[in-house]
């Protein structure tokens, strides 16, 4: 049979709604033809256009936000894409981190002498995936997404043409990142198979229905346990976190950055959207799991955060253990029955918002030390940064310690917030075991401290700080304290959530 | 419109360090005014809130309360009542003479930022009337503390000082959950969302097993701060490496931070827990007083001696606390201030000894009565108080607490008394081989105290001896808070004080 031209119609699309994904579609178009067919732009042009970029999905984001008022979630383009106060959340949570994160990589890339428009293309491409991501109401959307993302991350890793650590680091996260998008793709196909849709909403009227295609719930479970092996790559979940620590390290530091804050936020939110909204009513089944993964992944993340000796590698386990902080939001959010489950997606998004500005922030100081080259990286490199850089320094403790969770930082914050959502939800050994773990790693935190404040330097390396990368740490430290001594500038928002 | 003196308290020590973190770091003189004149007004401030302080009354008193954080239902609420009036008195005072007394051997720009920064932080623990805000100035002490150590501390420094941060960091891990789970658990109750101490403890009815388990979650971070046996192995190691000012303040309020929290959340929120949990912590508390006196005993190192020493001592007030009866408290709440006076002046005398000296081995020091007369003559008496003789300080407090916990806990008392017997013991002890004898060589040279040594440690003598004579004013203040506080417990459990005839 022939189709006709006009007998397919397309969805009707509310452009303004996706407004943010357009901006960063523009700019990353601008800069990929811009870039190559003019001449080389001036020292630092092509950050700040991929600045601009970000900082316009971000205002967009805000007023859609707005406008959005109390109005009730809807979806975009017939059923793809979520339109929720959670989503706008989730979207500005990554345009910021990107945002901050280009500061950090233009700084980078002038001091590198590698300055030019690929990697602020790569860079707000991977931004895209992780708000579609976000935004997602499909299982297919989100793995487009998903792989958009992970694509754009594989280059960035590989994108240092002058160390070697990073093409290899980009070789490993791309097999084993191959690997887990497999996994994901599996766990879609089985519970399309159960259910007979790939769409959130129908999924979960579904599953609300009770009615399993074929009459077992083997198929189900199985597609749960691969959609959770996928997620808990992306996530960096132990035991799927062996990669964390190579990727971490051998990526140009401002890409660690990125990772960190936007590909955690991503890969969170999704997890958070299929399991919560796709599989809730099966949450007798997965919550047990999750409590299970986020107890590992704290305990191990912690420990082995504290036996490195590169800041790099420390702060790759340091994530581990702060996304095992986050999942037990999502073990708080698996408690349907509770009233206060909301609590647990709520706060582990102000969670991920938090983590996203205090991840930038770190490894832009490490990038700092790091020096030309990018390679010192050891906890050596921080001597005597206390008496050489005092600001410097300064800042990087105020960072450390919110990492920590200590009061009047926003990492204090973002803690309070998990703590209340598993207590509320009645989980008080898995609050414990959270904060005892906060408590090895802050080890790891301090061990840096001494580093900078209690140890005399061996050489006389000299750091060279360039505004751009001043101006990130400084808003990075200044929304850190902000958020910690006066909560409700975030709290008013994500209790809307 | 009243001045709000008890967020001044707070927020002067912090506008002196913020201040001083402006100033340039080559200008110690003018470093050092602004630290002084910051932390004289917050010690001036104390005073007159003393002064200012209704006699007799049992409620909270200058109480300030700001709405924080609105979405938690967190408040920025402070008060003082008997109980923290003293303690906030002898924070107040305690830092200006720390401040003007001992002058760090580097970096004093960032030194007198951290003891400021440090002020603030107890301040705020001692005044907060709400669960949230007392967490986080709990918590927020470490940060300064530890950099005091770590920074101007001698050759552990980094140990001992990472040791204190995890330690007690650790404790608190507890009590934030616990925290968290009593406002949650409480909201039933109060109908919202409230972290405010008062409200909860007034209208909060927590099912008994529930209120043990969160009491169990707040003593042990209250433990681990005070510290109460087994857990107390950070403090010999924090406070022989902290730098002298360091010692003296975390023997004189940091450790009370640990005390008056069992007193203020642990007892007053939970008090059918609190007299469950009567005879393991009477247990420990003894156990840490005898403990603590034979450790100290078996010392060389006369710094780690007076450390041990604050083991056994913070043990008396936690078995006054928990022997619950009026004059056992009383005793325990004026122990919390004595020991900050005469474990105080010690760490300061054991500091200029070793300024003198740079050793603070006993056995590397001898007959010094014989070459510095006067400050063997400022020690004794300082530690005959820290003994508990009659006629100063350190006996009221004492003598209030065994004879106010005899009638509960009687055997526990007895064990109890072994240890003012062997404080007698280590610190003569150690006096006789320090200071008794003809110096010898190296000892000669030890120079006689200083004018600005005796002026300060005439502060610290003023105070051991007035409130050793005279006590009345302290305890008339102090009573009336513990007496309701007792009335509450009365209230909500079946525990009844036995009621002792006086036989005046």
């Amino acid at each position: 049979m022939m189709l006709a031209a006009n007998m397919f119609v397309g969805p009707a699309i509310d452009w303004m709604k996706i407004s943010p994904l357009l901006v960063m579609l523009g700019g990353v178009l601008l800069l990929i033809l811009g870039g190559s067919l003019t001449p080389q732009w001036k020292k630092g042009a092509y950050g700040i256009v991929g600045a601009l970029t970000a900082a316009g999905a971000a205002v967009l984001t805000a007023m859609l936000w707005r406008d959005l008022g109390n109005g009730e979630p809807t979806t975009l383009i017939a059923n793809a894409l979520t339109y929720s106060k959670f989503s706008l959340f989730a979207t500005f949570t990554i345009a910021v981190g990107t945002l901050l994160a280009i500061f950090v990589t233009s700084g980078f890339l002038v001091r590198e002498g590698e300055d030019g428009p690929e990697v602020f293309a790569l860079i707000l491409s991977a931004s895209i995936g992780g708000m579609v991501m976000v935004q997602a109401n499909d299982l297919i959307v989100m793995f487009l997404g998903l792989e958009t993302l992970s694509l754009a991350f594989y280059l960035l890793t590989a994108s240092s043409r002058s160390r070697t650590a990073s093409g290899e680091a980009g070789l490993k996260y791309f097999v084993l990142g191959g690997f887990a998008s497999a996994f994901f793709l599996y766990g879609v196909a089985l519970v399309f198979g159960a259910t007979g849709s790939t769409n959130i909403d129908k999924i979960a009227t579904s599953l609300s229905a009770n009615t399993v295609l074929g009459g077992s719930s083997t198929m189900l479970l199985a597609g749960i346990a691969l959609l959770l092996v996928g997620f808990g790559f992306k996530v960096s979940l132990v035991p799927f976190h062996t990669w964390t620590a190579d990727v971490y390290q051998g990526a140009p530091t401002p890409i660690t950055a990125l990772m960190g804050s936007v590909g955690k936020t991503a890969a969170f939110v999704a997890l958070i959207r299929v399991f919560t909204g796709a599989l809730g009513n099966r949450s007798d089944d997965w919550g047990p799991v999750v409590v299970v993964l986020a107890v590992l992944t704290l305990v191990v993340g912690s420990v082995l955060a504290v036996v490195q000796t590169d800041v790099k590698r420390m702060l790759a386990f340091s994530s581990i253990s702060h996304a095992g902080f986050i999942l037990v939001g999502l073990a708080a959010a698996s408690k349907i029955n509770s009233s206060d489950a909301g609590l647990g997606s709520s706060n582990a998004l102000g969670y991920l918002f938090i983590y996203s500005i205090l991840v930038v922030g770190t490894l832009a100081v490490v990038t700092i030390v790091a020096g030309k080259g990018d390679a010192e990286t050891s906890l050596d490199a921080f001597k005597g940064l206390g008496k050489s850089h005092p600001v410097l320094a300064m800042g990087m403790t105020v960072l450390l310690l919110a990492q920590a969770g200590v009061p009047l930082t926003s990492g204090f914050v973002a803690k309070f917030g998990i703590i209340r959502a598993a207590v509320s939800t009645e989980s008080y050994v898995l609050a414990v075991v959270a904060m005892l773990a906060a408590v090895i790693a802050a080890f790891l935190y301090l061990r840096i401290m001494v580093s900078m404040w209690l140890s005399e330097s061996e050489s006389t390396r000299e750091i060279s700080i360039s505004m751009i990368s001043r101006l990130a740490m400084l808003l990075c430290v200044a929304g850190t304290l902000a958020i910690g001594m006066f909560p409700s500038l975030l709290l008013q928002f994500t209790n809307q959530l | 419109m009243s001045i709000p003196i008890l967020t001044l308290l707070v927020l002067v020590p912090l506008f002196g360090a913020a201040a001083i973190s402006f100033l340039a770091k080559t200008n110690e003189a003018l470093v050092k005014n602004v630290a002084l004149v910051s932390s004289i007004a917050t010690g001036l401030l104390s005073v007159w809130m003393l002064i200012k302080f209704p006699t007799g009354s049992a409620g909270f008193e200058f109480v300030s309360k700001h709405s924080w954080v609105s979405e938690w239902g967190i408040s920025w609420h402070l008060g003082v009542d008997g109980i923290s009036l003293f303690l906030v008195v002898l924070t107040g005072i305690l830092f200006p003479l720390v401040i003007v007394g001992i002058d760090p051997h580097h970096d004093h720009k960032q030194y007198m930022v951290w003891m400021l920064v440090l002020e603030a932080g107890v301040m705020g623990s001692f005044l907060s009337l709400d669960l949230f805000l007392f967490f986080v100035f709990f918590e927020i002490v470490l940060v300064p503390m530890y950099f005091l150590i770590g920074n101007w501390g001698y050759d552990q420094r980094v140990y001992a000082a990472t040791k204190f941060f995890i330690y007690t960091m650790a404790g608190s891990a507890f009590m934030l959950v616990g925290i968290v789970a009593t406002a949650f658990l409480a909201r039933r109750d109060i109908g919202h969302l409230s972290f405010d101490l008062i409200e909860i403890a007034e209208k909060s009815d927590f099912a008994i097993g529930t209120g043990r388990w969160l009491f169990v979650g707040f003593v042990i971070a209250f433990a681990v701060k005070v510290p109460l046996f087994p857990l107390h192995t950070w403090l010999p190691d924090a406070h022989t490496q902290a730098p002298t000012g360091g010692s003296v303040i975390l023997a004189g309020v940091l450790l009370k931070m640990g005390t008056y929290g069992m007193l203020r959340f642990g007892v007053y929120l939970f008090p059918e827990a609190a007299v469950w949990a009567k005879p393991v912590l009477l247990t420990l508390a003894v156990i840490g007083i005898i403990y603590g006196a034979i450790a100290a005993t078996m010392q060389k190192d006369l710094k780690r001696l007076v450390a041990y020493s604050s083991v056994a001592h913070l043990g008396f007030i936690v078995l006054g606390t928990f022997a619950l009866t009026n004059q056992a408290i009383t005793g325990g709440v004026m122990q919390m201030v004595n020991h900050g006076v005469s474990t105080g002046a010690l760490f300061l005398m054991v500091g200029m000894i070793y300024e003198r000296r740079h050793t603070r081995v006993i056995a590397e020091l001898k007959g010094i009565q014989a070459v510095a007369p006067i400050f063997a003559g400022f020690f004794t008496l300082v530690m005959l108080s820290s003994i508990g003789l009659p006629g100063l300080n350190g006996f009221v407090g004492e003598f209030l607490v065994l004879i106010g916990s005899f009638a509960t806990a009687r055997w526990w008392v007895v064990a109890a008394t072994t240890g003012v017997i062997l404080a007698a013991l280590y610190l003569l002890w150690a006096y006789q081989r320090v200071f008794h004898g003809e110096p010898d060589e190296a000892n000669k040279s030890f120079t006689e105290i200083t004018k600005r040594e005796a002026m300060l440690l005439s502060v610290f003598v003023a105070a051991i001896v007035f409130t050793g004579v005279y006590p009345k004013p302290m305890l008339n203040r102090i009573e009336p808070s513990v007496k309701s506080l007792l009335e509450h417990v009365e209230s909500h459990s079946n525990y009844k004080q036995p009621e002792i005839k006086a036989g005046e």
